[in-house]
């Protein structure tokens, strides 16, 4: 009881700022994060809306050709660095600590920090807007020599990135630490929750290639500031050096952005249709051989470099094995649903859009694999076709589908559910129609990241625009009902869901601002 | 019920319009019955139609995965929901099944990985070609040199201005049409060599199935051997700054003796343009 007492000093909040700007508090760091990502999830969908104004005809309308590539260039970061990356890290604060039953994360100065580099980040990013030789305008790979004609927003760019990447640093050993050191009692590392299996390797992930990522801008850094040749081949440097380090952080990184969005969708899946998850083993290794694999088929993103035939074999071998535990995962989450119970609230809505729209991106990344297809396929709206298949309705969806799940919990207030399958349905209908087209676009020849094209391309950007519209305007609806959803609603149970089991189950909703003070004990 | 109804104004307010506006303008523009290409094309070299048929089969193959797993997840989902009175089962384990469902998986990669290696395989051997163009990458036009005939020419967009900027109607073949087109013989095993003078840029030509980067140290090397006499038109594949998406390619294929004539046109007007040249220096 004393030691109650004697916390009673955390739960009284101070000023808005003072609470905000100084807390150590996982939930509060976790909102935090998630506000972020949803503020830039619509800065960076206005980048998106711009370019879709500009290809809804052919012809120059609305934005210089230079700009258009700055919007491009923009909106990938926003969305990757902005939006995915800490609405992930936003999860992972409000989950973990309750997911394992600790009292929070087992960091909590360092998570403050991790948070609070980003909104600097991103100043320092989206300031480059205003500058002279405006935004950065050489695609997010930045690949040189084309990146090292940016004007001044050149270093802005790069320690933005440098920031961004201490921040998934320190959050990924802030997350590993919480994991391996406040397990409750008997909670094994085989029975945690898929969510935070699939965090404890993303982590490890990020520990792994955010450096290599740092080291690759840095060169850019000295080669355009200090005189340094490492991407020049004037100087003896070779541009296709670039490529492979930027590739070996970047395919991990596909990974960091899609398997939290796995634990999201298995902890769901088995919740709305009643019966425990298929092949729970099974998942966690296929998550652990996706994360190894990761690391050796970078190479995949750059076939047209032109490498020896041994490499160019090697690296389609390993991307097509990827297929491998991917399908796994698909057909585990299938046989979880077989012979359950389902019912259809708005998370289990997402989550079943995900996995089907997941595996179709999947499916052009299998095609994607067989370097001689690549070839016609690279660099084209096909490839923008299958990677947003994978990042909208796969990872935005799941962490659409993760806020509509445990909002109840956070807020102690059901959300409105009528609204919530009506924004399902909008966006799920605006999402195909926005991305679907774009295959049938690069398949006929369309290139990427061009601001004009032939006639022959025009009807199905038209049709990518108004899905874009569509699918942007109906994210308003998600702000409305998050924000209605805060102020009052409904009051949720603790367990909220009939078939919801987990710890974070088993606390008041809204949870006490110290999740487990007395750690529970697992059978 | 208000929020209910706010919620659907938004909607009627934002995306509806759009979406009608969107179909309205593709069917009122009397293109309703021209469906636009939507595939790949099967080209005009042998390499570009064993790729078309290599996109093709795996396309064929995720369809076939895609219909038995959505299938099978519809038929959970019409018949295993709790409104219609289903009860949960409590399975979670089936080692032969997970079995099943890796090895399977497996082998149709191995069925995918075989004609993938051997159309690869064709596609990288550049020996015993006839004859070798070099091909280098600007900010924002193509060059053209022949390495054994002593031609050489600047390859860049001509659509007007006026098009680009709606001030004209734009024509068939707007941002794909150059001054000096890359004029191939048919037939003939040709060598690329590709690089750039600048910044990354990638040659592609869809029909020829050849998409390679231009990159300023390197020199890559591709090869194509045209069947069918025609031009194909492609474009600049690798984001290289503000012009990027106007700086096409096109290629003429002829028949030899109209390439041969062709080549000795070309050649003498090379010759008298480094006549005139050396006159102008030797006067000054």
């Amino acid at each position: 009881m004393s030691a109650v007492m004697t916390d009673d000093h955390h739960e009284e909040h101070p000023s808005f700022i003072k609470r905000w700007l100084f807390t150590t508090n996982h939930k509060d760091i976790g909102t935090l994060y998630l506000w972020l990502a949803l503020v830039m999830f619509f800065i960076g969908g206005i980048m998106a809306l711009i370019i879709r104004a500009e290809l809804f005809q052919p012809g120059l309308q609305f934005v210089d050709p230079q700009f258009f590539n700055s919007m491009t260039t923009m909106h990938a970061l926003i969305m990757i660095f902005g939006v995915v990356m800490p609405a992930f890290t936003g999860l992972a604060n409000w989950l973990i600590p309750m997911m394992v039953g600790a009292t929070d994360m087992a960091l909590p100065r360092l998570n403050n920090w991790s948070f609070w580099i980003l909104p600097f980040a991103f100043s320092m990013l989206l300031s480059t807007l205003f500058m002279e030789g405006g935004a950065p305008a050489g695609g997010w790979t930045m690949y040189p020599p084309l990146s090292l004609q940016t004007g001044n927003a050149l270093p802005f760019l790069i320690f933005a990135v440098h920031f961004m990447g201490m921040s998934s640093i320190m959050g990924a050993i802030n997350v590993i630490a919480t994991i391996l050191n406040m397990r409750a009692p008997g909670m094994t590392l085989m029975k945690m929750p898929l969510f935070v299996w699939t965090w404890l390797i993303t982590a490890y992930l990020l520990i792994a290639v955010m450096p290599v990522l740092a080291g690759g801008v840095t060169m850019l850094l000295t080669d355009k500031f200090f005189g340094t040749s490492f991407f020049n081949a004037a100087g003896g440097g070779d541009p296709v050096m670039f490529q492979h380090i930027f590739w070996f952080f970047g395919h991990p990184e596909v990974y960091i952005l899609i398997l939290p969005s796995f634990g999201v969708v298995s902890s769901i899946i088995p919740t709305f249709a009643r019966k425990p998850l298929f092949g729970y083993s099974s998942m966690v290794y296929a998550t652990a051989s996706i994360a190894f694999l990761s690391f050796i088929v970078w190479a995949h993103h750059m076939f047209t470099v032109g490498m020896p035939l041994a490499g160019a074999l090697f690296f389609m071998f390993a991307t097509m094995l990827i297929a491998v535990p991917t399908g796994v995962k698909v057909f585990n989450w299938v046989a979880t649903m077989w012979k359950g119970a389902m019912t259809f609230e708005t998370p289990m809505l997402f989550s079943i859009a995900f996995i089907i729209l997941f595996t179709i991106g999947g499916f052009s990344g299998l095609m994607l694999a067989i370097t001689p297809a690549d070839f016609q396929y690279h660099d084209t709206y096909f490839v923008v076709a299958h990677f947003h298949y994978v990042l909208v309705p796969g990872s935005i969806f799941a962490i659409i589908a993760a806020v509509y799940y445990w909002l109840p919990k956070w807020t102690g207030h059901m959300y409105n559910e009528k609204l919530g399958k009506l924004h399902f349905w909008l966006s799920a209908i605006f999402v195909n129609l926005t991305f679907f087209p774009m295959h049938f676009l690069g398949l006929a020849g369309m290139p990427r990241r061009i601001p004009d094209y032939n006639l022959q391309f025009t009807d199905y950007n038209m049709m990518a625009t108004v899905g874009a519209f569509g699918f942007g305007l109906a994210q308003l609806l998600f702000l409305y009902l998050v924000m209605q959803t805060i102020r009052g609603g409904k009051k949720a149970t603790n367990q909220v869901w009939e078939g919801a089991e987990g710890l974070e189950w088993t606390l008041s909703s809204p949870p006490p601002y110290h999740s487990f003070t007395i750690a529970p004990v697992i059978k | 019920m208000s929020l209910i109804k706010s919620g659907l104004n938004l909607t009627r307010l934002g995306s509806l319009p759009y979406l009608l506006f969107g179909l309205f303008s593709s069917l009122l523009s009397g293109r309703v019955f021209a469906v636009q290409p939507f595939n790949m094309p099967k080209g005009v070299t042998e390499i570009s139609n064993e790729v078309y048929h290599l996109h093709m089969l795996i396309f064929w193959i995720c369809v076939i995965m895609g219909v038995v797993v959505f299938g099978v997840m519809l038929v959970s989902i019409l018949l295993h929901r709790k409104s219609r009175g289903h009860k949960a089962a409590q399975f979670h384990e089936s080692t032969t099944v997970e079995i099943i469902w890796t090895v399977l998986p497996f082998i149709i990669l191995i069925g995918m990985a075989i004609p993938a290696t051997k159309t690869l395989i064709a596609m990288e051997d550049t020996s015993n070609s006839d004859m070798t163009i070099k091909v280098t990458g600007y900010q924002w036009l193509w060059q053209y040199e022949y390495l054994d005939e002593g031609v050489s020419f600047y390859s860049a967009l001509t659509t007007p201005r006026e098009e680009i900027y709606n001030q004209q109607q734009k024509n068939e073949h707007y941002l794909l049409q150059v001054d000096n087109e890359l004029i191939l013989p048919v037939g003939k095993k040709i060598r690329l060599l590709i690089t750039s003078n600048d910044v990354l840029h990638a040659w592609w030509v869809p029909d020829l199935a050849v998409k390679k980067d231009a990159i300023p140290g390197y020199i890559n090397e591709i090869w194509t051997k045209i069947d069918k006499p025609g031009v194909y038109r492609g474009q600049c594949a690798e984001l290289c700054g503000r012009d990027h998406g106007f700086m096409p390619i096109v290629v003429r294929a002829l028949e030899q003796n109209e390439y041969d004539q062709w080549l000795d046109k070309k050649k003498s007007a090379t010759e008298e343009e480094v006549a005139n040249a050396v006159d102008q220096q030797t006067q000054s």
